[in-house]
């Protein structure tokens, strides 16, 4: 049971989630977008802190899952093709053709270990960037590197997401309302990854984590365990790429290198691999540092020298790296650890 | 029968300098199960360093050769000591972290060392000088140019070099038995750290030539080039079986061939209208020697990354590497 000191803490957390979007809107609608793509990278992290994090498979092309939900919305839903699906269509295809991409990807690779997998994972994301890439002939799929643009926005009924809507004093701006979508999916993301956790396949996830043989031992069944963590990693994903092709209006291969990657699977392991709020963290936090840099560094600069000496693109960047070696300096588990690897740190290792 | 061998060629120089990044890679992981991340921008640095010294003395009157030289002396320092402080600063506190900690402090360096290089060297490519004479000589309708043939000699010397120090010294007997088991190495009077460390310099020494190896091949340096070359030399290193030294030789060079193989001859074979079945509507396509290409060589990194997939999927381990058994 929850106490009331709980609940009312909890009830805070929703009201201020909810009012978040107009305070920031009064900085400038640039911050609603900003937390609209905090929000989009926490559930690609949460996603993939599913591979990493619960199973422990070092995925290092995840954002070709998010690469291939995207396409099927901006397929599906521009002018391109010609088709102009609705939203509740394109979301669970994107999804179903992500998640037989995770299986694709899963399947011949389920014996390589640790590194191994790693660098195969790798090369599958840089292949679908490249397929993307080089689609536009000989018959155009993909528009190549140009990309496809003016992608329909989220429309559900008279309610546009492109537009603004007006309800007495309060202006809901399209990036608001796509926050309060992509809060709501966050919200049952969260909610389906810590069921997930708990589960019979979630202990079977960590189980494999943290000893294959042992846990094949015990009767698991790893390699439709692995198959199914590949899978909803890469669903997630695809959902992910969907909203993203929408709020973003236009994708191109660009947007899917594997320094994305990366970046999510630093979003994870900086936040606290395996655990869910450390992981959210790890996300907002990442999203939100860099676009606090580009508004920080060059008024410092001046301040201090009167000029600017650096070039605040690259100052920024070098912040953002000397960030990451000092956390992982001192935390390597994460800002956040999940209780059960903390135990494992504070045992010591072989 | 000519362009297969120019396409040989070709292979044998760009596998060439992925086998020498590749022994970076490989000797680094050998000894602490570490992928260097930051390996790549090592390299980049090597190449520019040496565009900076080869550059500045171009006007001078010194033979070419001995500019070259000087280029490729004044990178090999520079890089080690790089090698040196990223082992120093980024790995060694997170030793005994969990896994992926390094992973991470790895990719914060490389972005450091990309923007440091972004500083100093600016955002557009250098057109890296070319002092000596490249000469071309022409072997079987194919034609080889003298920079080919020294970046082929030289990484070869490198990786004799390479295995004679590990296997013939006794420094290398250190390299090796720190490889097997840091604590029964350091037991037996192994200065591990001393070990770890020298093998990040000597493979920024390494990197620091294939950089200048690269620069003088393609003719350009740019501060992002070290991220595609480590990726590629990293895979290369996998595919050999990372941690084995021939096998980030046989890999590169393996990597390389069949870049170079499936870039020249993919368009050809993937022309629908050089098949039998092609009629109907294909056929007004191929109409006056038209053609219906599915896949050209713009995918030339596809070839490399699915040969990788498809020789883990059947040695999940590399191709040289050993099988270990699972350790409970």
């Amino acid at each position: 049971m929850k106490t009331h000191r709980e609940r009312a803490g909890l009830a805070l957390v929703a009201l201020a989630l909810i009012a978040l979007p107009f305070v920031l809107a009064m900085a400038g609608t640039a911050w609603v977008r900003i937390t609209n793509f905090a929000v989009l990278f926490a559930l690609l992290s949460l996603g993939l802190n599913i591979v990493v994090g619960f199973a422990g498979l070092l995925d290092l092309g995840y954002v070709a899952f998010y690469a291939v939900g995207a396409y099927v919305y901006a397929l599906l839903a521009s002018p391109h093709f010609g088709l102009h699906l609705p939203f509740w269509v394109i979301l669970p295809i994107g999804a179903t053709v992500a998640c037989v991409a995770g299986v694709i990807l899963g399947a011949p690779t389920l014996r390589l270990r640790g590194d191994y997998l790693a660098i195969v994972t790798l090369g599958f994301g840089e292949i679908v960037r490249i397929f993307m890439n080089n689609l536009s002939s000989p018959v155009n799929l993909t528009n190549g590197p140009k990309g496809i643009n003016r992608i329909d926005p989220f429309q559900i009924g008279p309610l546009n997401f492109s537009a603004s809507d007006t309800f007495g004093a309060l202006v809901f701006s399209g990036p608001i309302k796509y926050y309060y979508f992509l809060l709501l999916v966050l919200l049952a993301v969260i909610v389906i990854n810590r069921r997930l956790q708990d589960s019979r396949i979630g202990r079977a996830w960590v189980a494999i984590r943290e000893d294959e043989i042992a846990a094949k031992a015990s009767g698991i069944n790893t390699r439709n365990i692995k198959l199914l963590a590949f899978a909803m990693g890469a669903s997630f994903g695809g959902i992910a790429g969907g909203m993203f092709a929408a709020i973003q209006g236009f994708v191109s291969p660009e947007s899917f290198i594997l320094n994305e990657s990366i970046m999510v699977l630093a979003m994870v392991v900086l936040g606290g691999m395996g655990n869910i709020w450390g992981v959210i963290a790890g996300a907002v936090l990442l999203s939100f540092v860099p676009e606090l840099l580009r508004y920080t560094v060059e008024p410092a600069q001046m301040a201090l020298f009167g000029k600017l000496l650096i070039d605040p693109e690259v100052l920024r960047m070098l912040v953002f790296g000397l960030a990451l070696v000092l956390t992982m300096r001192f935390r390597p588990a994460g800002l956040w650890p999940e209780t059960r690897h903390r135990r494992e740190m504070s045992e010591g290792r072989t | 029968m000519d362009i297969l061998l120019q396409q040989i060629i070709n292979g044998l120089t760009t596998g060439s300098v992925y086998a020498v990044v590749a022994l970076g890679y490989t000797m680094v992981y050998g000894v602490i199960q570490l992928i260097n991340f930051a390996h790549g921008e090592v390299v980049m640095i090597g190449a520019m360093v040496a565009f900076s010294v080869i550059t500045s003395l171009a006007g001078s009157h010194l033979p070419p050769l001995v500019i070259v030289l000087a280029g490729v002396m004044a990178a090999i320092p520079a890089c080690m000591i790089m090698g040196y402080l990223l082992e120093r600063v980024a790995y060694r506190p997170l030793r005994h972290a969990p896994r992926l900690a390094p992973l991470i402090t790895a990719i914060g360096m490389s972005i450091i060392l990309q923007h440091l290089a972004l500083l100093a060297w600016g955002r557009n490519p250098l057109a890296f000088p070319q002092i000596i004479d490249n000469r071309v000589f022409g072997i079987g309708g194919a034609a080889i140019s003298s920079v080919q043939i020294a970046i082929i000699l030289l990484s070869l010397a490198m990786m004799a070099g390479l295995s004679w120090f590990v296997y013939r010294t006794r420094f290398g007997i250190a390299i090796r038995a720190t490889a097997e088991n840091v604590h029964i190495a350091g037991l037996m009077g192994v200065n591990a750290n001393r070990v770890i460390a020298a093998t990040f310099v000597i493979g920024a020494g390494l990197g620091a030539v294939a950089g200048v190896m690269y620069g003088s091949y393609y003719g350009i340096a740019h501060y992002t080039m070290g991220f595609s070359l480590g990726l590629k030399a990293f895979s290369a290193a996998v595919l050999g079986g990372i941690g084995n030294i021939a096998g980030a030789m046989l890999g590169g060079i393996l990597l390389g061939l069949v870049e170079a193989l499936g870039t020249g001859y993919v368009g050809e074979l993937t022309d629908l209208c050089s098949w039998p079945m092609a009629h109907g509507w294909l056929s007004a396509q191929c109409a006056d020697g038209g053609n219906f290409v599915l896949f050209g060589s713009n995918y030339q990194d596809v070839f490399a990354f699915l040969m990788l997939i498809l020789v883990l999927v059947f040695r999940p381990s590399g191709l040289l590497g050993e099988r270990v058994s699972e350790r409970a």
